[in-house]
């Protein structure tokens, strides 16, 4: 093992050199970065107004239309560009809400055990025979404007218990441990010890279920929107692909560009996270980041 | 090397003599009558069955025995990580088990404990800094983040990890066994402890590092007046850091005897401790086979289910006599200059 004789690099130069050190990991990072780009800075660049043109439908790909038209004649490009930023935002905020309910009653249930241990675990066990697709549906017909922060509070509050219950499996088995029983002798207190000594000790763990969180939560809200649980008049992939399902596109060779399109970034995106993952987990855990 | 040099006299505690018998200094921490009881599938094991300590300040208390003996129980009880079965552990006087809120977390301080193996015992993902500072910063024993460095950075010159501030930033994974064991050393004497239990603390580091090791713990002792409760099964290790101190030999639970370290070492009366004594290597050949070696009649260590009846250690011991020994426990009762448990020895 090498040890690094220069200056400390800091945990940003750590998590930099971590990332850059796997080729994968650093492509998988550029393609994150690109579609990021791409989603929120792509929409304050280009012109939103994106008319309903009927003599334009299915157009062909043109220098005016880069990826065509769709079957009312609005440009595709337009509405790929505009279409990231939903599904994204809600990908994330349904993982950061699942991960965060996962972590905290995880290790609380693993490090107190005992009673709340139990009630803890009756919870994740009535929680995951929620339906979500049907639980879904009700809300969808219950409140017919959905907003995309509703619908990401949804996804993060019922998919929050397989994570729990593997978080919480591996801080019982951390509790154990020696440098747990030291800190408990110092007296530094359970919120600090479960939050401070134990917790990080998983931390690359948890941020890879974080990004396995966020594609989970992109495919459900694009499913749902596939499948047409949620009305939306905003641009949005998940919506273009209904669109193109419902218009028949998969039978125009036409229409294409406006199917395949946003399968593609939501695609991209999703390697993207995952390749980046595994490079992170390097960068995160000290031990791998000096090798 | 440890300052033997300093007259006994200045140290705090006692000058040698009769270590567990009245008119010492007062025992910090003592262990009265512990036991302790693990139940298993196949049966109660008795690991600790009835032991009394005594740690007096800036002295060294150490307790051998084979594996398995109950050392590490008695140091754990003692370090209040588990409570006993039956008897009570006192710190200055006063029951563990009975304490309030603030008694307790004074208690927790004032006894530290450092693990056998200090890959285990520091958080991988903390560095040396952040490990030693938690509990200053957490006790406001220290006030800003400067403040801390600097008393964490004394706290390492203090255990011999020179030059400070390189160690700092460490983390666990980029230094050797020794400098993690010192890390863990400066962790326990953050808390400013009166009583240090270390168990089986050197056993897993190089015997040249161990030495150096034993030094700076000895060098807290003299200069710091911490109490040990040092937990070993080397007989050399015990010998060179409790020299000045007491040794207790265990053996299944119990102590079988317990005085101050010279008399024990040199002149063993249990036959237990002679066979541990014996058992110790010799590195000069020529002396190896001249020696006379201590023919036990067993080498199988009882089951702790499944205790002989008398005298625990009678199936393996070489003075066995008809009698008392396979039916009549012998008591821990105080002889010359010790405390022994043996019928032969005391008797004849």
């Amino acid at each position: 093992m090498a040890v690094n004789t220069t200056a400390a690099p800091g945990v940003w130069g750590a998590i930099w050199q971590g990332i850059t050190r796997s080729t994968s990991g650093f492509v998988g990072l550029c393609l994150v970065i690109g579609v990021l780009l791409f989603s929120f800075v792509g929409p304050l660049i280009i012109d939103h107004h994106n008319p309903t043109d009927v003599t334009a439908i299915w157009g062909p790909i043109t220098s005016e239309h880069w990826l065509g038209t769709n079957h009312q004649g609005k440009d595709t490009f337009t509405q790929l560009v505009l279409g990231g930023r939903e599904p994204i935002l809600v990908g994330f905020a349904a993982a950061l809400i699942t991960v965060a309910i996962a972590v905290v009653l995880g290790g609380v249930a693993g490090y107190v055990r005992g009673r709340v241990d139990h009630f803890l675990l009756q919870l994740t066990d009535v929680t995951m025979t929620i339906p979500f697709i049907v639980l879904m549906l009700v809300i969808a017909s219950f409140y017919s404007t959905s907003s995309p922060l509703v619908v990401s509070f949804i996804i993060g509050l019922v998919t929050w218990p397989y994570l729990m219950r593997s978080i919480r499996a591996q801080v019982l088995t951390l509790r154990e441990r020696e440098f747990v029983e030291a800190a408990r002798l110092q007296d530094l207190g359970t919120a600090r010890i479960l939050f401070v000594e134990v917790l990080p000790n998983m931390a690359g763990y948890i941020f890879i279920n974080f990004i396995i969180a966020v594609t989970n939560a992109i495919y459900a809200v694009v499913g749902m929107y596939l499948l047409g649980l949620l009305p939306s008049t905003s641009d949005n992939w998940g919506l273009m692909i209904q669109q193109a399902w419902n218009n028949n596109a998969f039978l125009l060779p036409q229409a294409a560009p406006f199917l395949i399109a946003p399968m593609v970034m939501i695609m991209l995106f999703q390697i993207g996270l995952v390749t980046m993952t595994r490079s992170l987990e390097q960068a995160l855990n000290p031990r791998l980041r000096d090798r | 090397m440890i300052d033997r040099t300093v007259p006994a006299t200045q140290r705090p505690g006692p000058a040698h003599g009769h270590g567990t018998g009245p008119g010492d200094a007062s025992p910090v921490l003592s262990l009265q009558g512990v036991h302790q009881v693990f139940r298993t599938p196949r049966g109660d094991v008795p690991a600790v069955a009835g032991v009394d300590l005594d740690v007096r300040p800036g002295r060294v208390l150490c307790l051998v025995g084979e594996s398995g003996c109950g050392k590490t129980t008695s140091a754990r009880m003692a370090a209040g990580l588990a409570g006993p079965a039956q008897g009570s552990v006192l710190f200055r006087g006063r029951d563990v088990a009975g304490m309030d809120r603030r008694e307790r977390s004074d208690f927790r301080r004032s006894v530290q404990f450092i693990h056998q193996d200090p890959y285990a015992s520091l958080n991988p993902v903390r560095t040396v800094y952040s490990t030693i500072s938690a509990g200053l910063r957490r006790h406001g024993l220290v006030g800003d983040r400067r403040e801390a460095r600097r008393v964490t950075a004394e706290l390492l010159e203090r255990v011999d990890l020179t030059p400070a501030e390189e160690h700092l930033d460490k983390y666990p994974h980029q230094m050797s066994g020794g400098q993690r064991q010192r890390v863990a050393v400066a962790r326990a004497l953050a808390m400013n402890p009166e009583v240090i239990i270390a168990d089986e603390s050197t056993s897993m580091l190089d015997v040249s590092i161990r030495v150096s090791l034993l030094n700076t713990l000895g060098k807290l002792r003299d200069e710091l007046g911490v109490g040990f409760l040092f937990i070993t099964h080397d007989l050399a290790v015990a010998k060179y850091f409790a020299w000045d101190g007491e040794i207790a030999v265990m053996y299944l639970g119990r102590v079988v005897e317990h005085g101050p370290t010279p008399r024990v070492v040199n002149d063993p009366q249990h036959p237990y401790t002679k066979a541990l004594i014996d058992a110790v290597c010799e590195p000069d050949p020529d002396l190896a086979h001249g020696r006379e070696r201590i023919r036990l009649r067993s080498s199988e260590i009882p089951e702790l289910t499944d205790l002989p009846p008398g005298c625990d250690f009678h199936p393996r011991c070489p003075l066995y006599e008809q009698g008392d020994c396979d039916s009549v426990r012998p008591p821990l009762v105080p002889g010359r200059d010790r405390l022994l448990a043996c019928h032969v020895v005391n008797g004849g």
